[in-house]
C-alpha cells in the first residue's frame, strides 16, 4: 500500500513539476502565447490577404470572462469525474460490507 | 489545436466537415448502444467525457516558451474504443466554439477530425500495438494517452498547412513551419498527458476492475494492478 501511495506521489510530482519547471527557468521572460493565436499569427504572415470569412457568435467580452469560462469549463469536468470515481469507489466497498452482513447472523 | 472560427476557407471547411461528419455519427451511434447494451458502461462514459472537458480546458506552459493545451481524448479511445470519442470530443470542441469562441462552427469540422478522429485512434493504435509487444496496461496508456495528444496537433499543423501552402515551398515548406509552432509545444504537455492518464487508470484499476475487464482492458483476474 505505501509503494502505491509512493508510486501515486511521484506521478502527481512529475505532472506538476513538468509545467512549474519551465515557469520557474526562464523567469517570466515568455509570454506563453497560446500555440492556436501563434497558428492565427502564422497565416497572416503566410497569406497577408486572408480574411476571416466568419466570426463567432458570441465571444467572451473581456480576457477575465474568458479565463472564467476556461475555469467553468474546467470545474464542469472535474465536478463529474470525481463524482464518477467517487461512485466507482463506493460501488467497489458495497458489496464486500453487504456479504459481511450476510455472514454475521450465520 | 482550434483553428481559429473562419481561418479555413471555405472549400476546407466544408471537406472537412464533410469529412469528420461519418465518424461523429458513427461515434454518436456507438455510445448509444453502449449505454443501451451495458448501462453500467454509462459512468464510465461520463468519466471519460469528463477528463477531456477538463484537460482540453487547460492552457499550460511548454519549454519553447509558449502554452497549449493537452486533450484528454486517449482514455475514452482505450476504454471505449475511438469512435465513441468522435461525439464526445466533438461535444466538447463545439461547447468551446459556442461559448468560449476558442475554435468555431466553421472550423468544427477540422478542429473535430484532429481532436476527436485522428487523435483517439491514433492514441488507441499505439495503445493496442504496446499491448501486443508485450507491455502492461499502464505503460499502453502512457503511450496512447500520449500519442493521441500528439497526433491531434499535429494534424491541425497539416490541416493548415494543406489550406495555406507556402508561396516558395509549398505544402511541404508550411507543413514545416505550423509543426513548428504545434508539435515542440506539445511534446511535454503529450508527456504530462499520459503520466495523468496513468494515474486515472491506476484510480480505476483499484475501483472499477470489473468494468475493466468486461471492457476487455484488463484480462480476467489480471495481475496488472501496479
Amino acid at each position: 500500500m505505501t509503494r502505491r501511495r509512493l508510486v501515486t506521489g511521484l506521478l502527481v510530482l512529475g505532472v506538476v513539476a513538468l509545467f512549474a519547471v519551465p515557469l520557474l527557468l526562464d523567469e517570466g521572460a515568455s509570454e506563453y502565447v497560446g500555440t492556436d493565436n501563434q497558428a492565427v499569427t502564422a497565416i497572416q504572415e503566410q497569406d497577408p490577404d486572408y480574411r476571416p470569412w466568419f466570426n463567432s457568435i458570441v465571444a467572451p467580452s473581456s480576457p477575465s470572462v474568458e479565463s472564467g469560462l476556461f475555469a467553468l469549463q474546467a470545474a464542469l469536468g472535474g465536478g463529474v469525474l470525481g463524482y464518477v470515481l467517487g461512485r466507482l469507489r463506493g460501488r467497489r466497498d458495497e458489496p464486500s460490507s453487504s456479504t459481511d452482513a450476510g455472514t454475521d447472523p450465520s | 489545436m482550434h483553428i481559429a472560427e473562419g481561418f479555413l476557407p471555405p472549400a476546407h471547411a466544408i471537406g472537412w466537415t464533410v469529412a469528420a461528419t461519418p465518424f461523429v455519427v458513427h461515434g454518436a451511434r456507438a455510445v448509444v448502444r453502449e449505454v443501451r447494451e451495458n448501462p453500467e458502461s454509462t459512468l464510465l462514459l461520463g468519466a471519460a467525457g469528463a477528463f477531456t472537458f477538463v484537460l482540453s480546458a487547460i492552457k499550460l506552459p511548454s519549454v519553447t516558451g509558449s502554452s497549449s493545451h493537452p486533450t484528454g481524448t486517449g482514455a475514452g479511445a482505450i476504454l471505449f474504443r475511438p469512435p465513441v470519442m468522435a461525439l464526445l470530443g466533438t461535444v466538447v470542441l463545439l461547447f468551446q466554439a459556442l461559448l468560449l469562441a476558442h475554435g468555431g462552427l466553421t472550423t468544427l469540422g477540422a478542429n473535430a477530425f484532429s481532436m476527436a478522429i485522428v487523435g483517439p485512434w491514433a492514441g488507441y493504435g499505439a495503445y493496442r500495438l504496446t499491448r501486443a509487444l508485450g507491455g502492461g496496461l499502464l505503460p499502453g496508456v502512457f503511450v496512447g494517452m500520449a500519442l493521441a495528444d500528439l497526433a491531434t496537433y499535429v494534424t491541425t499543423a497539416l490541416q493548415l498547412a494543406l489550406a495555406f501552402p507556402d508561396a516558395e515551398s509549398g505544402f511541404a515548406g508550411a507543413a514545416l513551419k505550423f509543426l513548428g509552432v504545434f508539435s515542440l509545444t506539445q511534446i511535454p504537455l503529450a508527456v504530462g498527458e499520459g503520466l495523468l492518464g496513468v494515474l486515472l487508470f491506476r484510480v480505476l484499476v483499484a475501483n472499477a476492475r470489473p468494468d475493466l475487464v468486461r471492457l476487455g482492458v484488463l484480462p480476467p483476474e489480471s495481475e496488472e494492478a501496479r
